[in-house]
């Protein structure tokens, strides 16, 4: 039985001389939940958007249900992009349009289905993430950061997709919204049965959410494991993120 | 000696490359976006909200810059006809420079200081937050959903903005005719009409319509490759109004050579 979903091999990129990833190896399963977390700048948005073909590594190869994306004509990457949904670290929600329209924009413009239809399925998936049907004729700069990092959410898993990417989902919320998003992301991932990777620096958000975590340090995954097996390493990388240390193996550069 | 040639050469070849790069680059960029516009799905509702956007809106520019250029066009052209006693000449300079001049160009300048920066910082905005690349992740070409409506509006109505513009400009000619110099209203009514030719109308149009194509491309290309922040969307606005307007003066001058040498 294969059951790899994402498997990621030796992967490079940089931009002009700055090396940011440096041959990253990781697989997901399916289904699974995993975590990437590292220090801010080391690459963990640009290693999401080298998967979703935002970015186009310099070498190395990521093969998505065992198909290659790197490389991809135009169709096979449209066809990918419908099986993933992302919750992008700063919303990146559309500002033209509401918020109903931005949660069912890839109902309206893919599945073409009817705006009465899609509408009422928005309002659905915002319940879901904890807002009322009111919030769903506003516009997202009327909403408070909390609730456009919920319809963000709402809008990366309304298409119902294999895989889901969130970017930091609870940078910026008070520790009890942070909560709230962290119950959502997993309630979410478990409804759909999606394979999800999330990344960030929250390590109480990790420790909810993962099944598996890795660490991106200086371009490559340091380490990986369990939640349990992340608590009784005795990486010195690891452990000095986890604790939070300014003192240890890792040289912040100021 | 050879080191100093070497630090010329490189002094010269790194702004040389980077020009020659971003030459490229917008090559590439046209040619996508003209096959995009070409080929479906089209986006008709967005297409629909940029003919209000470039259109309907910039009337009362248009209006206002053509009829006092119609108007500032019959004085000037009465004080040098006045001299050889043709009065008679004015209807027909205030029609050939209105609509194969003025409408366009004044039209053009103005609708790219309007448009072609309000895109640059829309499409800029939607870059620098990551907007562009969640239309990517929701399977959406943003050629298509950003740059074919805007480009394909622009080329349709700047023409018909124009030939608007024409006709108030040649209103503002003759009402300075007829309420100050005191011409003969039927006498200036019917020499227009006789000296109107197709041929002025339509390299009036076609300007127009080349100066669409130039400022929503502007428009699109420096707003959708900018980078980082509202300084990088700032930049972007700037140079799309900056290249917009100087490219729109170079092929006014180009188009014009094309239709006079017939
Ligand atoms: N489009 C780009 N062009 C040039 N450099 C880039 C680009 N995108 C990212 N970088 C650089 O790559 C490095 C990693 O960026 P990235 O956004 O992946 O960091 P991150 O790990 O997500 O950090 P954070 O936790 O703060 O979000 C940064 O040094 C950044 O300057
Ligand atoms: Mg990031």
């Amino acid at each position: 039985m294969n059951d790899t979903k994402i498997k990621i091999t030796n992967l490079h990129k940089a931009f002009g001389k700055k090396i940011v990833l440096d041959g990253v190896n990781l697989e997901l399963q399916k289904g699974e939940s995993l975590v990437v977390i590292g220090g801010s700048g080391t690459g963990k948005s640009v290693l999401i958007k080298c998967i979703q073909g935002l970015l186009t590594p310099d070498e190395g190869s990521i093969k998505i249900d065992g198909q290659e994306t790197i490389g991809a004509d135009k169709k096979q990457q449209e066809q990918l992009h419908g099986k993933m949904g992302m919750l992008f670290q700063g919303g990146a929600l559309f500002d033209s349009l509401s918020v109903w329209e931005n949660v069912a924009f890839g109902l309206l413009e893919n599945q073409k289905m009817p705006r009465k239809q899609a509408k009422d399925e928005a309002i659905k998936v915002l319940r879901q993430v904890g807002l009322g049907a009111d919030v769903a004729d506003l516009y997202p700069s009327e909403l408070s950061g909390g609730m456009q990092k919920r319809v963000s959410l709402a809008r990366a898993v309304a298409t119902k997709p294999e895989i889901i990417f969130f970017d930091e989902p609870t940078t910026g919320l008070d520790p009890i919204m942070a909560d709230v998003i962290n119950d959502l992301i997993i309630d979410s991932a478990k409804r759909l049965g999606a394979t999800a990777l999330t990344i960030t620096h929250d390590m109480a958000s990790a420790r909810k959410i993962a099944d598996r975590i890795a660490m991106l340090y200086k371009g490559k995954i340091i380490w990986q494991g369990t939640v349990k097996e992340l608590e009784t390493t005795d990486n010195a990388y690891v452990k000095q993120f986890i604790n939070g240390s300014s003192q240890g193996p890792i040289q912040v550069e100021i | 000696m050879a080191t100093k040639i070497e630090l010329f050469l490189r002094a010269l070849g790194k702004p040389l490359v980077k020009f020659i790069m971003r030459l490229g680059e917008l090559t590439i960029f046209i040619a996508r976006s003209i096959y995009n516009c070409l080929t479906p799905p089209f986006y008709f509702k967005l297409m629909g909200r940029q003919f209000m956007d470039i259109g309907f809106y910039s009337l009362p520019v248009v209006g206002l810059t053509t009829i006092f250029a119609g108007m500032v066009i019959a004085l000037q052209s009465y004080t040098g006809f006045a001299r050889f006693g043709a009065e008679s000449g004015v209807a027909s300079v205030v029609l050939i420079s209105v609509t194969r001049e003025l409408a366009p160009a004044l039209s053009g300048l103005m609708v790219a200081g309007r448009i072609g920066a309000a895109m640059a910082a829309e499409i800029g905005t939607m870059r620098v937050t990551e907007q562009i690349d969640a239309l990517v992740t929701l399977s959406t070409n943003p050629f298509k959903y950003l740059v074919a409506p805007r480009i394909i509006a622009g080329i349709i109505v700047l023409p018909i903005l124009v030939l608007i513009g024409d006709v108030i400009g040649i209103f503002g000619g003759y009402v300075v005719c007829v309420y100050k110099l005191g011409f003969n209203p039927a006498n200036y009514i019917n020499s227009t009409l006789q000296n109107l030719e197709s041929l002025d109308i339509v390299t009036g149009v076609v300007k127009a319509a080349v100066f669409g194509f130039i400022i929503t491309l502007m428009g699109c290309y420096n707003g959708y490759r900018s980078r980082g922040g509202a300084q990088g969307v700032g930049e972007a606005t700037t140079n799309a109004v900056v290249s917009a307007s100087i490219l729109i003066l170079v092929f006014n001058y180009i188009i014009t050579e094309l239709f006079f040498a017939k």
